[in-house]
């Protein structure tokens, strides 16, 4: 039995589990404390001193996300004495930040402006305390982020996930007292570090200090351009997150709505990433099955998350031969955008512009990769981020929550449940094995149920081959799983790696504030998806079969090789 | 045994105080000069450890007559051979001179600065060789552990130590045992003990002089401690900048090894203990024990929120005691003599006795150790001396840079830990900073403030943000620029950093400011309301010179002293003043011959 604690919070006795937070006990009464360090998937830091709360007895200020409950305790948060040191708190960052809301993207998200406006802070209030201000220079280079330090408030959130969850510390504090900043090696550009561009910093930023870099405007362009045909793709994930930026739940799915908005801005074919994830499977799957059969190495590892490939080519250069050549469906997709399109359409392919709505920051690194194109022209001319659509969306006044619901265009807008789970942890594995195993026994396969914990395992019988399965979300998890790879401590035949926690529904793109409870429901709103698919096999995928009929011929094959698979490279460990 | 039985010892102190002031050339040349009189036979030189009084230095105690020279320098050395060590005559001339009474002392327990106090964690420095472990043996070394681990249980021990009374040296004055006691009671495979010698208080110099002077009571204070709560590994989290501690250390703990008194199964009672040297790199923030932890771990030395506290998840997660070198030092004295013999001195909230780095503006600077309860008066008027070039005392200030200043109402107080936190300063790590009429209590709080704000780690908001902006307005204020709330504005903020900051650190960053707007808010009104520096410190604030055109006769030997070029004319014209250049510092006022030069 759990040991209970009875304290009292503004008067209220409430009994809570021992160890519990201070902060946990007044949620557990109805009082969100305000909190700008503080994440619940993250260490405790204790930095921001803005949830303080009045001991009674002591008179002491607590940090309410870092204390503990005592028994007897009484605490008191609306006190004048805790009121005011939480509102000098604000003040003290607010004096040392641009202020300059309405011009900043996370005006409306920012969770200082929040607690701002909460507090009912005041200009003068900050004027009081104002003095000098840090100035920084923006690195703007991108591909995929963008970091702004003069809005930095030092929270530490970014440092902990890329170091705690992510296992990448590519970003630091350095320098000392007032002019501490958090920053990468040698403060040199994130690009030109060991960063995997996987935007999980971006995501839990509380402000807008770093950012997915944008391309809105490029993609307004294009859509304005008569000359140019413009398609777009959106990746599973996106369905069952873009509707958080609508005021909705977390994990509704608005695939129609989705679709309706993306032919209001414009879009001369809206497609399906989904599409491509059921033909990466014929690809990767042909591929895993060759390797089976002793062709290649084992444990065959996936390579559709850009996130993980980068982190990968930086640590584990070791295991690139392991990783799956098969592209990314975004850039089988693109490929395909840029030859099959142009073929089934009659647009010429120079004519052709690919958009891809995605979840992920690091799509952005990955378009840009020199090896991946495969036709004459860059085969993904833009990605957009779930955030970014939205505020497209939101910029065209189209009232998202009211619009019915309208379906992809034909030809590559048709998937699969196996596709469209491809955005959630486990996905990749269980849409994969879904068609291995049919292919190789004519055997349908039972739920593989791999979850959403951070590293899971399972076994399929496949013939009289026992087939392991493994896979891991979040890039501490991916190092923890391959390093007992390395030990051998794991054998494993097939192995799913997904950069961001819970995979792509946790992306580094997608709507903000991003908690581990919120990406549970919109892994759980994806798999529904599949859950309620006629078509849950992506060898069934009526759009698949026509493709390789008509113009790829077989799983690599000469076409689809030159189209849908890449190379890695190795890349410096720092 | 075949040992040399010397007529005298030389003890030349090699502290790094006596060093810096050329300790080391004053004994090569009094070695070759012994052998040339060949008498490297009859005297022996002991390089020792810090006697505390450094200002000093170099300094030189000769046994068996005990005659303390000071200020010794190489070209004395042939005098001190002949006339001390040939003809037994003592050199006058390089004895100690009191201050207030110009008398010469020759003996070293009859110097005023010695003479009232009590040594009891330095009684080793400066009177043993710190690189022979066979001489702290000697003087009863070891013993302590010895006690300890063959003949007291664990809980014995922790018992001893509170019953003892000591506190925490280091500043926080948390009661040694009780400290000892949690770590022991918490469960776990593993535990460490820890040894905070990251002094990062500007001017104090105690754990520095105790790990030259004396590197094996600190081992065996971690050992007893290691024993009692069950621990088998440690640390001593030393600064990268005290080389000579560190390479004592090392000698220290490979000699301890060699004789079996660090390792496995000591004095053959099971019980083992491995000690590391861990360098720092400076930071003042790493003196407070999480962030130490967090710097020894590899990590930024960061503090993190308590509880947990270390001794439930300390080092890796382990349960940790950490404590201060000075109150490592305490532990064999009190498991050697008794918890009674300790606590029978000093006060009874604080036992013992606790070592100050007394410096300022004072006659006798250096290391001090007192009987907790001697109060300011004594050991700034008697024991320093007084006040240099007679000037009148206006303040002293304790604790480091983030005590507090005290007036002259208080030299009564008796020093301990709970007086002068009540007085509204702290005890620290010992600093102790005298200041006379001439300093001026704005700029000595923005001195203070603008150290602690830049060694702040940037963690939490109030540290990093709110010390900046008590820096600017002291700053401003300093310049002549105060605005009226400035003072208020300043207290507001100081409460608040001090009530809402993550450490320790920031949680006294204002006392300077706080105690010094209490105790001196008159000169902070000067300041602000008349653009006056009442001590005549501020620059900014000093009225610039002016030449009588008059009376000028154009010698130009002022302009000729001006530093700044701001006096300008032609010779047998008339000089002027350049009153936008004019830096106040008054070089010209003495060298004009016929007095044409005045403050404007």
């Amino acid at each position: 039995m759990e040991n209970k604690v009875k304290l009292q919070i503004d008067k209220q006795t409430i009994e809570v589990s021992e160890g519990s937070t201070i902060l946990d006990a007044a949620k557990s009464v109805g009082i969100d404390v305000p909190v700008l360090c503080y994440h619940p998937d993250l260490s405790l830091h204790g930095a921001c001193r803005v949830c303080v709360v009045e001991e009674e007895e002591s008179g002491e200020l607590l940090a309410s996300c870092a204390a503990p409950v005592n028994a007897g305790m009484k605490i008191n948060t609306r006190s004048i004495k805790a009121r005011k040191a939480r509102r000098r708190n604000v003040e003290l960052l607010l004096a040392n930040h641009p202020n300059d809301c309405l011009g900043c993207n996370r005006n409306g998200s920012c969770e200082l402006q929040d607690i701002t406006y909460d507090l009912g802070i005041t200009k003068e209030d900050i004027e009081r305390v104002s003095g000098a201000v840090r100035e920084h220079e923006i690195d703007d280079v991108g591909p995929a982020l963008r970091r702004d330090l003069n809005k930095c408030i030092l929270c530490g959130r970014c440092v902990r996930i890329c170091e705690e969850v992510q296992g990448v510390s590519a970003l630091q504090f350095t320098q000392r007292g007032f002019n501490s900043v958090v920053t990468t090696a040698f403060d040199m550009p994130q690009r030109d570090v060991n960063c995997a561009n996987c935007g999980q910093c971006a995501s839990v930023c509380p402000v807008g200090a770093i950012n997915e870099k944008s391309e809105i405007e490029k993609v307004w362009s294009a859509l304005e351009d008569d000359d140019i045909h413009v398609i777009v793709q959106t990746a599973p994930s996106i369905q069952a997150t873009l509707g958080e930026e609508f005021g909705m739940r977390a994990g509704s799915v608005v695939t129609g709505k989705m679709v309706a908005a993306l032919r209001r801005l414009g879009f001369d074919k809206i497609f399906s990433t989904d599409f491509a994830a059921d033909l990466t499977i014929l690809e990767e799957g042909s591929e895993f099955l060759k390797k089976l059969e002793g062709e290649g190495t084992l444990p065959h590892i996936t390579s559709c998350c850009p996130g993980w490939v980068k982190y990968a080519e930086h640590n584990y250069s070791d295991l690139l031969n392991h990783l799956s050549s098969a592209k990314s469906p975004m850039q089988m997709f693109s490929a395909l955008g840029k030859t099959y399109y142009p073929q089934q359409s009659g647009v010429k392919a120079k004519d052709v512009y690919t958009v891809a709505i995605m979840p992920c920051t690091a799509k952005k690194f990955e378009k840009n990769r020199e090896e991946i194109n495969a036709t004459r022209f860059k085969d993904t001319d833009a990605v957009l981020t779930t955030r970014e659509l939205a505020r497209m969306i939101k910029e065209m006044g189209i009232n998202f929550s009211k619009l019915a619901d309208e379906d992809f265009d034909e030809l590559m807008g048709t998937s699969t449940g196996a596709g469209t789970i491809f955005g959630t942890t486990g996905g990749v594995a269980e849409a994969a094995v879904r068609t291995v195993k049919e292919k190789l026994t004519g055997e349908p396969l039972e739920q593989l149920n791999l979850g959403f914990r951070g590293v899971n395992f399972a076994e399929v019988e496949i013939g009289d081959r026992t087939v392991k399965i493994a896979i891991a979300n979040g890039l501490g998890n991916a190092e923890k799983l391959l390093e007992a790879c390395r030990e051998g401590d794991c054998e494993c035949d097939f192995i799913e790696v997904m950069a961001c926690p819970h995979g792509c529904v946790g992306g580094g793109g997608q709507p903000r504030p991003a908690t581990k409870e919120k990406k549970i429901k919109r892994g759980t709103g994806l798999s529904g998806i599949d859950d309620k698919s006629v078509v849950r096999k992506s060898h069934k995928n009526p759009q698949v079969i026509k493709l390789y009929k008509e113009f790829l011929g077989e799983p690599m094959s000469g076409e689809s090789h030159h189209l849908l698979h890449t190379t890695y490279k190795s890349r410096p460990k720092n | 045994m075949n040992e040399t039985i010397y007529r005298s010892h030389v003890l030349v102190c090699t502290g790094t105080g006596c060093v810096s002031s050329g300790a080391k050339d004053l004994k090569t040349t009094l070695e070759k000069e012994l052998t040339a009189k060949d008498m490297s036979g009859e005297v022996k030189i002991v390089e020792t450890g810090c006697h505390g009084f450094c200002e000093k230095g170099p300094i030189m105690i000769i046994y068996p007559e005990g005659v303390f020279y000071c200020e010794v320098n190489e070209k004395d050395v042939k005098e001190i051979v002949d006339e001390h060590l040939l003809k037994g005559r003592t050199v006058e001339r390089l004895l100690f001179k009191e201050p207030m009474t110009e008398e010469q002392i020759p003996s070293y327990q009859d110097i005023d600065f010695y003479k009232k106090q009590q040594r009891i964690s330095l009684k080793n420095c400066g009177h043993i060789d710190p690189e022979s472990i066979d001489e702290y043996i000697a003087v009863g070394g070891y013993e302590a552990a010895g006690k300890a681990l063959t003949l007291m249980e664990p809980q014995e021990i922790i018992d001893e130590l509170k019953e003892s009374g000591l506190r925490g040296r280091g500043g926080g004055g948390f009661p040694t045992g009780l400290k000892w006691q949690f770590a022991r009671n918490t469960e776990s495979d593993k535990k460490y003990v820890i040894c905070n010698a990251d002094e990062g208080d500007p001017g104090a110099f105690m754990d520095r002089s105790l790990l030259e002077g004396d590197p094996h009571g600190i081992i065996e204070g971690m050992m007893i401690a290691a024993y009692a709560i069950g621990a088998d590994e440690a640390y001593v989290y030393v600064r990268a900048e005290y080389p000579l501690a560190i390479t004592r250390l090392e000698k220290a703990i490979q000699d301890a090894e060699e004789y079996g008194l660090l390792g496995e199964n000591i004095f053959d009672s099971g019980f083992n203990f491995k000690l590391h040297i861990k360098e720092g790199a400076g930071a003042f923030v790493c003196g407070e024990e999480t962030a130490l932890m967090n710097s020894i771990e590899g990590k930024r030395g960061m503090p993190k929120p308590r509880p947990p506290y270390p001794s439930v998840s300390g080092l890796w997660g382990k349960p940790t005691n950490i404590n201060n070198v000075e109150t490592f030092a305490n532990v064999p004295y009190i498991i050697k003599e008794g918890a009674e013999a300790f606590s029978s001195i000093g006060t009874e909230s604080s036992a013992g006795t606790k070592v100050f780095a007394l410096t300022g503006k004072i006659n006798n600077t250096g290391l001090v150790e007192v009987p907790m309860g001697t109060t300011l008066r004594e050991v700034i008027f008697e024991i320093g001396g007084g006040l240099d070039k007679n000037k009148k005392f206006k303040a002293v200030q304790t604790g480091g840079p983030s005590g507090g200043c005290l007036p002259e109402e208080y030299l009564n107080l008796p020093i301990d830990y709970d007086s002068l936190l009540d007085a509204g300063t702290m005890m620290g790590s010992g600093g102790m900073v005298v200041m006379d009429e001439d300093s001026c209590m704005v700029d000595v709080a923005r001195f203070f403030l603008n150290f602690t704000q830049s060694e702040s780690c940037g963690k939490c908001t109030p540290c990093r943000e709110g010390t900046k902006r008590m820096l600017e307005i002291l700053n401003r204020i300093t310049e002549g620029e105060g605005r009226e709330g400035d003072i208020e504005l300043l207290e507001e903020l100081g409460d608040h950093i001090k009530s809402t900051s993550l450490c320790g650190l920031g949680k006294s960053a204002p006392n300077p400011v706080l105690s010094t707007i209490t105790h001196f808010r008159k000169e902070y009104e000067a300041h602000i309301n008349h653009q006056n520096c009442p001590a005549g410190a501020c620059q900014d604030l000093l009225s610039t010179y002016v030449i009588a055109a008059e009376d000028c006769i154009g010698c130009g030997k002022c302009a000729k002293v001006c530093p700044v070029d701001a006096i300008s004319g032609e010779i047998k014209g008339v000089f002027a003043i350049d009153e936008d250049v004019c830096i106040a510092c008054g070089a010209c006022e003495p060298v004009c011959p016929v007095d044409a030069i005045s403050q404007g």
